[in-house]
């Protein structure tokens, strides 16, 4: 075996591709990591996060109060109905609260939460910056501690021996060997073509996944997750299962990330393009609901709705991104909206006349709400009645996906319910086995975190191992 | 846009009515607007420095918001490093340098007497040699005419090429001029962003903050202490360090010829002082201090990345950076060469460096201190109010 042959090969930049290469190199292997974005476009989806969701039983930092174990257990079993393994899940709750020292000395700095984020203080620890700083300080860490790092180099097919790995192809037609592997190329959210199959064609004759946005990166294609499960990996989750939301409308195709959101939902009504409501807007605080969204928007004719507000709403949410449509009248926005007017006046004064005041707080779960209509809405309920009238079209966006490789904890990938010994995954491409639906702020990265050290540490392990016994060979 | 923009001012100051009207944004401005619209919608970088804070108490971005924001960024290069829609992201979002473009244009617009604000768009750093070479040359031929050029001044006394009363009577008139015109325009500023700030008046704790602020450079520090960017997405305190080395510098050197003003007109002690005395310390502790200083900003300058900041003001800041060093580096050279026959010669180049920098003072690169701190010190005001926008999930 000549010497030039690394003992781990990353393939993916993200988050858990970065937190598994840094891990092998601390643990002594030669490491080399093949992004497939050019540096530009580095980092896959997680240049868009901004937090990881820790457990921690006392005030840590910059965490208040306690978010224990269970409380967070709990968490992930009722947004995900529980669609998830709780033992996996539970060493990503651990994991998450011992990791920031580790991710600290690789130079991710933490703050306290931004405004508008108050809610998740006690549960989330934001990176200053956002998550690209965070991305730039693996980078920089990784380059000092002399991981090779290739851009513009995707990885096209994995060569395996049964279930050993053996080889990486790129897209140049290069051949790479390494002792071992770990797979973290993310989901298959920025493949258009992917998702069209995977969400079919509904009863109206659409293609739902067609009007989808992709809120991160356009390199997720899923290439080597479609070839790993064709070449006979273990499987979990449903194709059309993923994290979606719903934003705005004229968010670019691609890595419009956070500030494409429409975080007004909640103060008005929402209707769709035949201008009649479809879900209570006022179930729950924003922040909880609007990982349910994307997905009701993807039901609707058209993939397409429009949250409408009034004056008394603004300034009490976050500012959106593109200016709304603003009309002086119902009739007026209507119009302007290329809303069905009658439909669209005769929503508004159903909900209007369904309203029953009370004592409007927008910072709690209040007692304004609606009677006798269908669907309710059970908070924030005011009638729409102030001009100016303002409204902004909604798309269902699409975060990453949840088909994944089945693992255990070991983080191996699995052929036939045996692991491989040498060919390990993180990070989205696994993360559909703790998250089966629905989503939580943090939590991609807290599995994306701890998944990522666990197969950096076994893949340099089983290097290490075969260099030992290559050496006692010779 | 200029005289759009002049335009539009008259009409605001005709209108005589309740409603204001809106003043026109120049291109500058307008991009600062765009670009905030996308980062209040993001607030990734709000912990870095007290622009994102300022900005999230706002729902629209007027002429005297931008103003404002534009003078409170201090180029540090973390949130273009951190964006997600930075260029090639077709939001083409990097606020460094939009921030940068309206403050130099606000340089220009609040320059006192206001026709001499173009002087801003000359101040380039062969225009600041030239200036101060022009000045030592004509020294250096006052002093050839009276023949006292090389060799002639007995000792180290350098009032005997050129007299004490003239030194004053050249530079005082200069320095005043300078510290009126950036007076009446940082007044001006002032006015213009006090009641997009909260119009609140100063108070105490603020103007502490501010001063701290100011005083530690805060905001290079990047927030985390790490501090700021120059080549790249790495941290540094480079920047922060070789600016405190200068501004400190500064301030020793300006404190030396306060302390020597004192001891010629209340204790009747003339120049020269020796090395243990006050002037001399302060003085030769000033001058490395500076020189060191701006021989790193020069440094920092070359290697910085370049989609920092506004390239077109490159010449102003190294203008200033080199007026500086050539201040303080002929300042040490003129006591070095006390006593020898070179006196006169440094005395003439030190002095055009002095009068060229002072010269240059309300129209370059110096102001922006001022201005920043008029900025700092309205956020600090501005910050101890509620914020206006509830949001809800808050």
């Amino acid at each position: 075996m000549n010497d030039e042959q690394f003992d781990v090969l990353i393939a993916g930049g993200g988050n858990a591709a970065l937190c598994a290469a840094l891990m092998a190199r601390e643990a002594g292997v030669s490491v080399l990591l093949l992004e497939a974005a050019p540096k530009a476009w580095r980092g896959g989806n997680s240049q868009h996060t901004r937090n990881l969701r820790c457990m921690h039983d006392a005030p840590q930092d910059v965490l208040v109060e306690a978010y224990p174990e269970e409380e967070y257990w709990q968490d992930l079993l009722k947004v995900t109905g529980g669609l998830t393994d709780e033992h996996l899940a539970r060493l990503v709750i651990r994991a998450s609260s011992s990791c920031r020292d580790w991710m600290r000395s690789h130079g991710v700095h933490f703050q306290p939460p931004l405004s508008g984020a108050l809610h998740v203080a006690r549960t989330n620890a934001f990176f200053m910056g956002g998550g690209k700083a965070l991305v730039n300080a693996y980078y920089r860490s990784a380059e000092r501690l002399g991981v090779q790092i290739r851009y513009g180099t995707p990885v096209v097919s994995v060569e395996l021996d049964g279930n050993r790995f053996v080889a990486v192809h790129t897209e140049a037609g290069e051949r790479i060997a390494a002792r071992s592997c770990v797979l973290a190329a993310g989901g298959f959210e920025s493949n258009r073509e992917w998702l069209r199959e995977a969400w079919g064609q509904n009863e109206r004759g659409e293609w739902p996944a067609d009007n989808f946005l992709i809120r991160g990166t356009r390199f997720n294609q899923g290439v080597l997750l479609k070839q790993m499960i064709d070449a006979g990996a273990d499987a979990i989750g449903e194709p059309s299962q993923g994290h979606m939301v719903a934003i705005d409308a004229r968010a670019p195709l691609y890595d419009g990330g956070i500030c494409t959101r429409i975080d007004c939902v909640s103060l008005g009504v929402v209707v769709n393009r035949e201008a009649r409501r479809f879900y209570d807007e006022g179930e729950d605080f924003w922040p909880k609901r609007y990982a349910i969204w994307g997905r009701l928007v993807a039901q609707q004719p058209g993939q397409v709705a429009y949250s409408v507000i009034d004056k008394k709403a603004i300034g009490r949410f976050m500012p959106p991104v593109f200016p709304g449509t603003v009309a002086d009248t119902l009739p007026e926005l209507a119009r302007q909206l290329g809303l069905d007017e009658t439909t669209f006046l005769q929503t508004i004064a159903d909900y209007n006349a369904a309203c029953r005041a009370g004592r409007f707080d927008h910072t709690a779960l209040d007692d304004c709400h609606t009677e006798g209509l269908a669907p309710a809405k059970t908070h924030w309920a005011r009638p729409i009645d102030t001009a100016p009238f303002h409204a902004y079209p909604l798309r269902p966006g699409i975060t990453f996906t949840y088909l994944g490789l089945k693992v255990d904890a070991t983080a191996a990938v699995r052929f036939g319910d045996q692991p491989s010994p040498n060919l390990f995954v993180a990070g989205e491409m696994m993360a559909g086995n703790v998250l089966g639906k629905g989503y939580t702020a943090g939590v991609g990265m807290s599995i994306g975190t701890a998944f990522g050290r666990i197969a950096g540490t076994r893949a340099a392990a089983v290097a290490l191992q075969q260099k030992e016994s290559h050496h006692a060979i010779a | 846009m200029q005289s759009l923009d002049a335009l539009a001012r008259e009409a605001v100051s005709l209108a005589d009515g309740p409603r204001r009207i809106i003043p026109i944004l120049s291109a500058a401005e307008t991009e600062v607007g765009r670009q905030m619209q996308i980062c209040n919608a993001c607030r990734y970088c709000e912990g870095f420095c007290a622009v994102f804070p300022a900005m999230t108490r706002r729902l629209e971005f007027g002429k005297a918001d931008i103003h404002y924001l534009a003078n409170l960024c201090h180029n540090c290069g973390a949130c273009l490093h951190a964006c997600q829609y930075a260029p090639p992201h077709e939001f083409a979002v990097n606020v460094p340098r939009a921030m940068a473009e309206v403050r130099g244009q606000t340089y220009v617009d609040y320059a006192w007497p206001p026709a001499l604000g173009v002087l801003y768009q000359r101040n380039g750093l062969t225009l600041s040699l030239a200036l101060a070479a022009a000045l030592a040359l004509f020294l250096v031929l006052a002093a050839a005419m009276k023949g006292s050029l090389w060799g002639a001044a007995p000792g180290d006394n350098f009032y005997s090429v050129f007299p004490h009363n003239l030194l004053v009577g050249m530079f005082a008139p200069v320095f005043l001029f300078a510290v009126l015109a950036l007076g009446m325009g940082v007044r001006r500023f002032w006015r213009d962003i006090t009641p997009a700030t909260s119009g609140a008046p100063l108070n105490r704790p603020a103007a502490a903050e501010a001063a701290d602020a100011v005083l530690r450079l805060k905001y290079l520090d990047g927030g985390h202490g790490d501090g700021c960017h120059n080549e790249d997405d790495a941290y540094t305190l480079a920047r922060r360090r070789f600016h405190h080395l200068t501004f400190y510098g500064f301030m020793l050197c300006f404190a030396a010829t306060s302390v020597a003003t004192l001891y010629h007109y209340v204790f009747g002690w003339a120049a020269p002082y020796a090395l243990p005395s006050l002037p001399k310390l302060l003085g030769v502790v000033g001058g490395i201090s500076l020189m060191v200083g701006t021989a790193g900003l020069w440094r920092l300058n070359r290697r910085r990345h370049p989609s920092h900041g506004d390239l077109a003001q490159k010449p102003m800041d190294l203008g200033f950076i080199a007026l500086l060093f050539l201040t303080s580096a002929s300042g040490l050279a003129l006591w070095l060469g006390r006593g020898t026959p070179a006196l006169a010669l440094l005395l003439c180049l030190h002095l055009g460096a002095v009068m060229a920098l002072f010269a240059t003072m309300p129209y370059g690169k110096f102001g922006h201190g001022i201005f920043r701190s008029a900025a700092l010190l309205r956020h600090a005001v501005e910050k101890r109010l509620p914020n206006p926008i509830g949001l809800g999930a808050d």
